[in-house]
């Protein structure tokens, strides 16, 4: 089984915020991490070859940095990394995001299967996998709970749809987006990290595909535009109350008394 | 639609540094005399905006344009489950509706499903011009190819302007790939939508993962499809007599061709949902140790209510996932919420921020949650919730037991 799993890294705090008087960003750390969705994607890759045989391998969008992801999933037991990365890229919506990976995934050869995470978590979209397969031409199964069966066509799962769980059976090629708890993320492997220490991660820019026209990339492929930023709205008639903990608990037992919520 | 162009003449170490330190994500780099931005870049124009000036331009570039006049109409995709309708669409109706009447547009209905023609008449009381629905046996069961290529006939013929779809399981698959087939663009979990007169849908969302709100528009594209969560907006009240009219669509049934085959239905036992609570206690990341969470569950329940959770506390494992709130877990909207220990990230506050009363206790003054709180309680919850419970509880007239839960003397 070819399997290519998505991956992103993320910022490994939310901490950013605006300054509410000057507008600007401020960032807090520079620390990233692989968006943790993702590790349920990987491992449910690596499970599947290691039952059924064939090769994992993993494809991420983003700054020259987002090596260290690629490398991390070496670790766990991914053979092959893809890392696509150019200026031209920069300010993609889901849109271009979503037709960047398409494209940088036809350069990666045959597949059967590619999986992503459910969500990242900087982005919270949960749309990306679904507009990488639409632009692919292949079906996809989101909120995937639990993988039944699988053969060398096909692949029985389980989904998570609002009132119901559904067993779907889905030919290759597909797209599934797996839910967090599919299988328990294993650790990344010293051992592996000594192995895969100088694997070669290709990096695919604008030049390396299929379609070359800069405007369907980054900004200029991306329909939807950020007009404004700014910081939440605060509310306006708030009180803030400030004591002991026992006058505090006095006080918010009065109110919520005077509020009839007991 | 543009690039940066940076005036590597203008650039010296003192400026690059300046640049590099004003990046909200390290995406501007500085080798050998010379500036280069990478693939982090957001196009936030921070760098353009507040930089040293005219070091790095901004070269708009013109965007083809779309004939916003062809497109008319805001549409509410109908989400159900054989047949029972999902409140979120009584939702996006009502702020369809109010987002019509002010550019004078008709609300539709789509509704894509087998033996739905009963259910369609229900929305016909909520004020929709027109329900259109597909009533075909392969749409049965959501499967996402035939579901696209309806979705697909019905803006090709209808050309809806914009298009509101709920945040459900289903939503959230069905939308980007019917935004992709389109090559237009796709906001997910607005918290807030308005419209301007040139019909630019206006779409705001909680971004970058932090406390930052943006604006989204998508000025050159049509339909503009945007998914709103449960619970974020109001129901619109039926009224008793009809209006509008349903119209049967029929469309060339061999794009209904999937690789998908649904073999196995089972209905989801009827669980407790925190979505419809009145009363929530919600537990964060100031809740020391899993034991402890027994103050968030003794408040909910002498107040009578549910208790929920961070996603801190899910991935602690120390909550289950369907009660978590937030961005990645569910909104709600009930008329008391009490925070215990939660910061208040953005991602979380989206989730529950229109309930009709929030008391937040938190010990950090400078908290985020103070800012959307009603009540904001600058304390500790070790010191405030024991005591609190006690005092409901006597308020109440029952037995005046000391809670299970005691401050250990460490915390003090």
């Amino acid at each position: 089984m070819e399997i290519i799993v998505c991956i992103k890294q993320v910022p490994g705090t939310s901490k950013v915020q605006v300054d509410s008087i000057t507008g600007v960003l401020i960032r807090d750390g520079i620390d990233t991490k692989m968006n943790p969705y993702d590790l349920y994607a990987l491992e449910t890759a690596v499970r599947l070859k290691e039952q059924h045989g064939g090769h994992v391998k993993v494809i991420s969008m983003g700054p020259p940095q987002a090596i260290d992801i690629i490398k991390e999933a070496f670790m766990m037991g991914a053979d092959d990394g893809f890392l696509v990365s150019d200026r031209k890229f920069a300010g993609a919506d889901v849109l271009a995001t979503s037709y960047t990976l398409s494209q940088g995934i036809r350069k990666m050869g045959n597949f059967d299967l590619i999986l992503t995470g459910k969500q990242t978590t900087d982005g919270d979209t949960a749309q990306v996998g679904p507009e990488i397969a639409e632009y692919l031409e292949i079906p996809h199964i989101a909120n995937v709970l639990r993988i039944l069966d699988a053969n060398d066509k096909d692949m029985t799962v389980e989904m998570d749809m609002p009132e119901t769980i559904e067993v779907a059976k889905i030919k290759f090629p597909c797209l599934l987006s797996v839910e967090k708890d599919i299988f328990e993320p294993r650790l990344p492997s010293f051992k592996k990290k000594v192995e895969t220490k100088n694997k070669v991660i290709r990096t695919i820019c604008l030049n390396d595909m299929e379609d070359k026209n800069e405007k369907r990339y980054g900004l200029s492929g991306s329909p939807t535009q950020v007009e404004r930023i700014f910081p939440p709205d605060e509310n306006a008639d708030k009180e803030i109350w400030e004591g002991t903990g026992e006058e505090l608990a006095d006080r918010m037992a009065e109110k919520l008394k005077e509020l009839k919520f007991f | 639609m543009g690039k940066l162009l940076i005036h590597q003449n203008l650039v010296n170490e003192e400026i690059a540094e300046k640049l590099i330190n004003l990046c909200p994500f390290g995406s501007i780099e500085y080798k050998d005399g010379n500036l280069d931005i990478n693939a982090g870049c957001k196009m936030c124009r921070l760098c353009v905006k507040k930089g040293p000036n005219g070091v790095i331009e901004y070269i708009e570039e013109e965007a083809p344009k779309v004939n916003k006049k062809a497109y008319k109409g805001i549409a509410v995709y109908v989400d159900h489950s054989e047949g029972k309708i999902h409140p979120v669409t009584y939702e996006l109706i009502g702020k369809a509706k109010e987002l019509a009447a002010k550019v004078c547009y008709p609300v539709y209905c789509i509704f894509l499903g087998y033996q739905i023609l009963e259910s369609a008449e229900k929305l016909l009381h909520y004020g929709v011009d027109k329900v259109f629905i597909y009533d075909y046996r392969e749409l049965e069961h959501f499967r996402i190819e035939p579901y696209t290529a309806a979705f697909e006939d019905f803006i090709n013929n209808i050309k809806p302007s914009i298009i509101l779809v709920g945040a459900t399981t289903i939503g959230r698959s069905l939308a980007p790939r019917v935004a992709a087939r389109f090559r237009t663009g796709l906001t997910a979990d607005c918290t807030r939508l308005d419209i301007k007169e040139n019909s630019d849908l206006i779409q705001i969302r909680p971004a970058f993962g932090g406390n930052i709100m943006a604006q989204i528009i998508t000025p050159n594209s049509r339909p503009q499809i945007a998914t709103v969560r449960y619970k974020i907006m109001s129901a619109t009240t039926p009224t008793k007599d009809p209006e509008g009219e349903i119209i049967v669509c029929s469309m060339d049934t061999s794009k209904f061709e999937s690789d998908v085959n649904v073999i196995k239905v089972t209905k989801k036992e009827p669980e407790e949902n925190i979505s419809e609570s009145e009363i929530i206690v919600v537990a964060g990341r100031g809740i020391k140790t899993k034991k402890d969470m027994s103050l968030a569950y003794e408040l909910a329940e002498v107040l009578g209510g549910n208790f929920a959770g961070t996603r801190p506390m899910v991935e602690a494992g120390w909550i289950d996932a369907k009660k978590q709130i937030g961005l990645s877990g569910r909104t709600v909207k009930p008329k008391l919420i009490i925070t215990l220990g939660i910061s208040g990230a953005v991602q979380f506050t989206a989730g529950m921020q229109s309930a009709d009363y929030i008391f937040a206790i938190n010990k950090d003054p400078k908290a985020a949650i103070f800012t959307v709180a009603h009540y904001g309680i600058i304390g500790d919850i070790y010191e405030i919730v024991p005591k609190l419970i006690k005092n409901i509880k006597n308020a109440k007239g029952l037995i005046g037991e000391i809670p299970k839960y005691m401050a250990p003397a460490s915390m003090n």
